[in-house]
């Protein structure tokens, strides 16, 4: 777990105002769009929007992602632009195969490389938006050491499988469930797709605690108001903290005597079990928590 | 040329006439209040007129006499234009008017102030076309800008006499009682007519809701009525809550209140039994939306909610989250029903409201007012009234009353709005003096004036980012780059009145 | 670069500007309209130019419509209503890369 990634927020990339303000929520990612939300004359102009914004503003911590159009669409402009521009990661969307990231990535690399960028400083996701982006999503999740994630693009999705969204979400279960372990054997994140009532804020919670209770690490947010609901719903309760500081202590204590076994009250601590309780103190900081170290 | 204590140039022959500002409370002194004319009524004589003409004929009024107006209707006013219309027919000429303040629904006003009709005016301040053009020089004599508390004093002192008051009535009888819960145009609260039924020589009550005598609950009573017009329609309901009030669903809006109201419930002021008063404008309105869940987590009631009154306060009154609200001016249809409907919603004047010349007014007793700004400067005077180009563009309002009276101060705004800066070197215009401002809120952060060193420490561990005033304005500027200053002409197009009645600053032609 | 035909870029969002270049004989004319011209005319007519003059530019007419656009935005769309304007899609990232930010 390289970093926390509860929150992923879209920009439409033709917007001037959003482009400089759309930190200011507390999103931990930030995806700027040249593909969906842009028209299809105006791919020029979003592309050269995005990139002067992200030359010229400082996004701080925030990790920038672009999600650019496919490769014989402009996407092969995009990347060069983005990655100039010193984006973190390219997400490409409907991805259906690992030859789709593997084009993707040769571009990228050849970009670094022209401009001594280092290589493999842009990283990638892919959005997985169809059957067969699903099914093959373990390839994809392999398909280059740059990748980072892997995201559920739903609405695509359920019209590819002749359905629709429903409050239960029982048409994404099998989609959410495979992209999940496709993305935990490769090591790498998991993100949810849209909620895309945004005055629904009861159908944002009552998802959003479903698909964390899955293991995705996040959820990909149309409107800032939906970050703070999914901030606290990944906040971790007070006794799960404590049961992780307990880990990481006897952690620090199994370094300190120089043993590769960690110990809690004398039970055997696994090495998953004390990577959750890492990422369980950094949930709590990230939601201001108290957490004594 | 002469500098008063916060650093701004007044012209003379204004400094002399009106007094520099030397600081918050350094005119406040002991007067006789102004006296009135009155003419009496015998038993059997009617107050009822057919027209606007014939009581425009009746008071006498005639070239250089001082009239009123109130803006209860806000945006939906037609009494101003009204009889500002017979008045030019009837070819009177060189009035001052004297309105609590001007909409944009009153722009047929430029027309009359070329045509000489109208040559004074002083108001709570100006909108889009008038505002533009006084900036531009279209009249001689300088709008003299008041706060609203600053009004009801200049009324009370003597420093305004108002000739003729024409007064805009939702409901009245022929004998003269007012009030604005019932009628077709209801506006609520009457607080700021209440002072020119008062302090004019003579009133016209001109009412589209002639109702049997006597008409109760009475606002403005018959003794202080002279003459009572029926007329079609005094005002457009729907003009009333438009503009300063609608509820906002902007990310940034909502951002700058939730800060706001963590500020609120990290201070001590923070206890059952506490007062506030929110302003127009998006953010200042949603700062109760974020303020009520906290009220209910430590159980909290506020006593009283002040000022322009909203529905939301309605709403926290009904579930019992404020005890009483006091109404000097209703900014939605919801709350004027209020005041109609409920006992502890209170019907106020502007001098109890806000005159620091009065024996106490409410503000005195207020908590927290949560205010608007169009600018901030680093010395945290704030601009309420000029546009970054320098063009008169907003009121005064009460701002620099609550401001300066109240225990905290808040300004919530943006910190840049399109390209344009907030949080400034130095504000084109003064209206309020950053010795009455305490904090300042953005979506960036929040900055303490150091005067409130208490402030400060109360604010520590609060998990909104803090900085000072200085970095807000760094903060700013990084974003839209540094503004170069505007361009004034030398001639004066406005006062502004601080609320003691000194002078402020000045606004100058563009 | 050369400017063979009308071309703009850019929206009347808030924030935003509409950048309009026509051709010219010579030496570059902007026409501005801002809400903000009092206090950042001169360094937006000074922004547009310089950026035209990045491109090679020296010969447009400019018409500039804006909403209150900050600098990145006012470049981007000067940028892009000149490749219009010139019939470029072939954008020079790496010549743009090397002044922009």
């Amino acid at each position: 777990m390289d970093r926390l990634r509860r929150t992923m927020m879209f920009v439409p990339g033709s917007n001037a105002a959003m482009l400089r303000d759309c930190t200011l929520y507390g999103a931990d990612s930030i995806m700027f769009d040249l593909e969906d939300a842009v028209s299809l004359k105006e791919k020029d102009s979003a592309r050269m929007l995005v990139y002067s914004a992200l030359k010229s503003f400082d996004y701080g911590d925030v990790e920038k992602v672009v999600r650019i159009n496919a490769l014989d669409a402009g996407g092969d402009q995009d990347v060069r632009a983005m990655v100039l521009a010193g984006i973190d990661v390219i997400r490409l969307p409907k991805t259906e195969t690992s030859q789709d990231i593997r084009d993707v990535d040769a571009v990228i690399t050849h970009t670094e490389r022209e401009h001594d960028i280092p290589l493999g400083r842009t990283r990638m996701m892919a959005a997985v938006e169809s059957a067969a982006g699903v099914l093959n999503s373990r390839e994809i999740a392999h398909a280059s050491p740059r990748m980072m994630a892997i995201a559920l693009g739903a609405e695509d999705y359920v019209t590819s499988q002749k359905t629709y969204r429903s409050p239960d979400g029982s048409e994404l279960f099998f989609a959410r469930n495979f992209i999940l372990h496709a993305a935990r054997e490769a090591g790498i994140a998991a993100i949810d797709t849209v909620f895309s009532d945004i005055d629904d804020e009861e159908g944002l919670i009552r998802e959003t605690k479903a698909i964390k209770q899955l293991g995705f690490d996040g959820k990909s947010v149309i409107n800032p108001r939906q970050i703070p609901v999914i901030d606290s719903i990944f906040a971790p309760t007070r006794k799960q903290i404590t049961k992780a500081m307990g880990i990481v202590a006897g952690l620090k204590e199994a370094e300190e005597r120089g043993s590769g076994v960690v110990a809690v009250n004398g039970q055997m601590v696994d090495k998953p079990v004390v990577e959750r309780a890492r990422y369980t103190l950094a949930l709590a900081k990230a939601a201001g928590m108290k957490v004594e170290s | 040329m002469t500098e008063n204590s916060i650093d701004r140039d007044i012209p003379e022959p204004y400094a002399s006439v009106f007094g520099l500002y030397k600081g918050q409370f350094a005119r406040i002194h002991d007067y006789r209040r102004a006296q009135t004319r009155v003419h009496p009524r015998r038993p059997g004589e009617s107050k009822l007129v057919d027209s606007i003409h014939e009581a425009i004929v009746k008071t006498g009024l005639e070239s250089g006499m001082t009239i009123s107006f109130h803006h209860h209707f806000r945006e939906g006013d037609y009494v101003m234009n009204l009889v500002m219309e017979e008045i030019d027919k009837m070819g009177i000429k060189d009035l001052t008017i004297a309105p609590s303040s001007i909409a944009n629904v009153h722009e047929p006003l430029i027309n009359l102030i070329e045509k000489g009709v109208v040559t004074g005016i002083t108001a709570s301040g100006l909108r889009d076309k008038l505002g533009a053009a006084v900036s531009h020089g279209i009249m001689d004599k300088p709008v003299v800008i008041r706060s609203h508390g600053g009004r009801a004093r200049a009324m009370a002192s003597g420093d305004i006499h108002i000739d003729v008051a024409f007064i805009g009535a939702p409901s009245c009888d022929a004998y003269g009682n007012i009030n604005g819960t019932s009628g077709k145009a209801t506006c609520g609260s009457l607080g700021y007519a209440r002072m020119d039924a008062r302090y004019a020589d003579q009133v016209v009550a001109i009412t589209d809701s002639l109702v049997p005598y006597p008409n109760t609950p009475v606002s403005i009573p018959q003794t202080d009525v002279d003459y009572v017009v029926r007329v079609d329609a005094i005002g457009n309901p729907e003009g009333i809550a438009k503009g300063a009030t609608r509820l906002t669903k902007n990310p940034k809006e909502l951002l700058i209140a939730e800060y706001a109201a963590k500020v609120i419930a990290a201070t001590d002021y923070f206890k059952n039994g506490f007062s506030f008063q929110t302003g127009t404008g998006g953010a200042s309105l949603a700062v109760t939306r974020f303020l009520r869940p906290m009220m209910e987590e430590h159980g909290l009631k506020a006593g009283f909610a002040l000022g322009g009154i909203t529905n939301t306060m309605v709403e926290m009154m009904e579930a019992g989250q404020v005890d009483k609200i006091l109404d000097v001016q209703d900014f939605d249809h919801p709350s004027a029903l209020s005041l109609a409907r409920n006992d502890n919603h209170y019907e106020i004047d502007a001098e109890m409201y806000a005159s620091p010349l009065s024996k106490g007014s409410v503000v005195n007793q207020l908590d927290v007012a949560i205010l608007s700004a169009l600018e901030v400067d680093t010395g945290f005077n704030v601009n309420v009234l000029t546009g970054s180009d320098g063009v008169i563009r907003g009121a005064s309002g009460g701002h620099s009353d609550t401001a300066a009276a109240c225990r905290m101060s808040m300004i919530v705004a943006p910190l840049v709005r399109g390209r344009i800066p907030t949080v400034v070197d130095r504000v084109t215009t003064v209206v309020t003096p950053g010795d009455s401002v305490d904090v300042v809120v953005t979506e960036y952060g929040v900055a303490v004036n150091p005067r409130r060193e208490d402030l400060n420490t109360m604010l520590d561990g609060l998990d909104v980012p803090r900085l000072d005033i200085n970095q807000l304005r760094d903060k700013a500027y990084a974003i839209t780059g540094t503004p170069d200053p505007i361009r004034f002409k030398d001639r004066t197009v406005a006062l502004v009145e601080y609320r003691d009645g000194s002078l402020i600053d000045a606004v100058h032609e563009v | 670069m050369n400017i063979t035909h009308p071309a703009s870029a850019g929206s009347l969002e808030s924030s935003d500007i509409i950048v309009t270049l026509k051709p010219a004989r010579q030496g570059i004319r902007i026409d501005l309209e801002s809400s903000v011209k009092e206090q950042f005319g001169a360094q937006i007519e000074k922004l547009i130019s310089q950026t035209l003059e990045e491109l090679g530019i020296d010969a447009a007419e400019v018409q500039a419509q804006d909403q209150g656009a900050l600098d990145c935005t006012i470049k981007a769309r000067t940028l892009v209503a000149a490749y219009r304007a010139a019939d470029r899609e072939d954008y020079d990232w790496e010549g743009i890369n090397s002044w922009i930010g």
